[in-house]
């Protein structure tokens, strides 16, 4: 029996912030991950890497990311992908910093 | 500007050619940063543009990796850093491995304008990147050092100008590190670099012991001798040579396996030393001895400062009345050349933060503290702290008084929390998990142990991936951190040395969990404090003497009861 497809979400940097970024549902890109799209059929995901990867002036290294989906929306399931999402860990001056300014 | 005006200068200032060449360059990048944001480059096209000046996209942001040229700088330049850090960034920079500083939260199109800021007081990120020559590194006591025989700066130097854009050497198989000191001992790990190069005297005749085909990463090599004595003048031309073999013969199949020392390993030391010596002699005669009048130039721009010769009765008062001052004293200075003066390590290692991490505060102070009593002198060392090459002792009191106003008098130098850790995945691309946490982690363990000092010297050194900037094959205990089917590992070695007994670390076993690591840790510190014969005997020196057997016992205990049973 073939393994299940592991959700993911699209992920890149933003060319100019350089700063992380996911593409949403309805084509944008936002910088929580919980605003991704969930992408759960292999050949979608396939044609939204696509479709992000013709955004050359717009960003930089389109890939595709494994997330768990939750009730909060996609979570990470790696390490890497949970420091992207949230921030360094040796102390909160990434996106966790702005999450408390906000 | 002309050269005569470095005279009675205390570090090389840009001439005329230097300032244009910087300007123009700046100007290059700046049209091709518009470029890539106009959409007429492509990231494939700009990558190598922008690593070419220092410029990475790392995990969360752009870093702009910014060379200080053999760690050395004046109070102008590191208040610079920190008006740079400020402006630009998120108010502190970090201090590296190879005496370069780091802005981890950049945005692209404000790069240009940080790199004509730096350019304003000499300073640039040309070359701390890409397949090419990179900053040169050297003893960040340099200048000052009690057993040197010759400052290796006004060498280095010549390198850097020489290196700069070198038209030959900027497309190289893959990056190229060199190091000069000036002594005996090795205080920049020579041994763990492309070439290594250490100033000796032949008949009372000036020149270099040339080593090559160090380096750490994926396959850790000590360097080999390929000349015991290479005279003074012979420099330039016999670099260009060892390069130019390099070049021709190393690998460009696999970046793995294209640093010189596979060349070196693959050829053999014997067949290299002839090919270089071949290429040397067509290549000597093309140097008429200009680089010989540019490096006597460059000297004089390196004079030693005009130390001061007065009492050191404060030094002994506060020695004597002040427990926390001794300790500092103990811990962070170095005997200068001169009696009267003392090498100052101000620790970027307080316990709990992040090694290498200065703020913008903190930079000033240093940049003030450098002018009112260090000969307005700097210099960054490869274990990510700072130094203040020249204090007389009187004024030792008031600079620890003022340092501790500021969270920079940790007097730890050379024990268990002056860890060198690379940035790792907190910050950067390539890491595999995770260095600065656990560095922080037993910085704060020992010092809640309060076991520091009695522990001594001990050098922990943890590197993020295998690519090794946190020099961990040479750390007494080195740490390395993998994913592990995508956790967190971290394997130990032990018994590395970066001095110049130089020696690879032995892998101890298995690897940690970010959890199990610092126990572990503190399993095998505690082992060595039994096995020790005397308070002198350092972890090294124990190491040394037992073999690695006992440090494996302290460090697997579940290990050695099922071999028992």
């Amino acid at each position: 029996m073939p393994l299940a497809y592991a959700p993911k979400v699209v992920t890149a940097s933003d060319l100019l912030a350089g700063d992380v970024i996911y593409l949403t549902a309805d084509d944008q890109w936002s910088r929580d991950m919980s605003a991704a799209e969930v992408i759960t059929d292999e050949a979608h995901a396939q044609l939204r890497l696509l479709h992000a990867e013709r955004q050359t002036s717009r960003l930089v290294g389109a890939y595709l990311a494994d997330v768990s989906p939750g009730l909060n929306g996609p979570a990470p399931t790696h390490f890497r992908e949970d420091f992207r999402a949230t921030g360094p860990s040796n102390y909160a001056h990434g996106k966790q910093q702005d999450a408390q300014n906000v | 500007m002309p050269m005569a005006s470095n005279r009675m200068r205390k570090m090389y200032k840009y001439s005329e050619f230097d300032t244009a060449f910087l300007a123009a360059r700046n100007a290059q990048f700046r049209d091709q940063v518009e470029r890539r944001i106009d959409g007429s480059l492509t990231e494939d096209e700009f990558k190598p543009l922008r690593l070419m000046n220092g410029l990475y996209l790392q995990l969360h942001a752009y870093m702009l990796r910014v060379a200080i040229p053999y760690g050395s700088l004046n109070g102008a330049q590191m208040r610079a850093l920190a008006d740079i850090s400020e402006r630009w960034d998120k108010g502190y920079g970090h201090f590296t491995t190879r005496q370069n500083i780091q802005y981890n939260w950049l945005a692209l199109r404000d790069v240009p304008d940080m790199l004509d800021a730096l350019a304003s007081v000499g300073l640039h990120a040309i070359q701390t990147s890409g397949n090419t020559i990179r900053n040169v590194t050297s003893d960040p006591f340099a200048g000052a050092a009690a057993d040197e025989i010759g400052d290796p700066r006004p060498v280095a130097e010549l390198i850097r100008q020489w290196s700069t854009d070198h038209p030959e050497f900027q497309f190289l198989g893959r990056k190229f590190k060199i190091a000069v000191i000036g002594s005996k001992n090795d205080r920049a790990v020579i041994r763990a670099h492309d070439i290594g190069l250490r100033l000796v005297e032949q008949d009372g005749a000036p020149g270099f012991e040339v080593i090559i085909g160090g380096g750490l990463g994926r396959t850790p090599m000590i360097g080999k001798v390929i000349r015991d004595f290479l005279p003074r003048a012979d420099l330039l031309p016999y670099l260009e040579a060892v390069l130019s073999v390099y070049n021709l013969l190393g690998r460009r199949d696999n970046k793995y396996k294209a640093r010189i020392k596979i060349t070196v390993h693959e050829n053999g030391l014997d067949a290299i030393r002839a090919r270089v010596e071949q290429q040397f002699a067509l290549l000597r005669p093309g140097f008429s001895g200009v680089d010989q009048t540019l490096l006597a130039e460059i000297e004089t721009a390196f004079a030693p400062p005009p130390l001061r010769a007065f009492s050191q009765d404060r030094f002994d008062a506060a020695y004597k009345a002040d427990p926390v001052f001794r300790a500092w004293a103990d811990t962070n200075l170095t005997a200068h050349k001169d009696a009267g003066h003392a090498i100052v390590t101000i620790s970027l290692k307080a316990h709990g933060e992040t090694p290498g991490d200065a703020s913008a505060a903190q930079m000033r102070l240093m940049a003030d503290l450098a002018e009112r009593y260090g000969y307005d002198e700097l210099r960054i060392s490869h274990e990510q702290n700072v130094i203040l090459p020249h204090v007389h002792r009187s004024d030792l009191p008031a600079l620890h008084g003022a340092l501790k106003q500021d969270g920079l008098a940790t007097a730890n130098i050379g024990l268990i929390s002056d860890i060198i850790a690379c940035p790792g995945m907190d910050y950067c691309a390539l890491a595999t998990a995770r260095s600065i946490p656990i560095a922080q982690q037993i910085a704060t363990r020992f010092d809640e142990l309060k076991l520091e000092h009695e522990i001594g010297p001990l050098k922990i050194k943890i590197s993020g991936c295998i690519n090794a900037c946190g020099h961990h094959h040479v750390g007494h205990i080195g740490i390395l951190g993998l994913d592990r089917a995508g956790v967190e590992n971290y394997q130990i070695t032990l018994g590395g040395d970066g001095t110049a007994d130089a020696a690879i670390g032995e892998r101890a076993g298995p690897g940690f969990s970010a959890v199990e690591i610092i126990p572990a840790i503190e399993r095998l510190v505690l082992g060595y404090l039994d096995l020790r014969d005397t308070p002198d005997e350092t972890f090294l020196q124990a190491y040394r003497r037992l073999g690695a057997a006992p440090f494996k016992s302290a460090l697997y205990p579940d290990l050695q009861r099922e071999k028992a049973a």
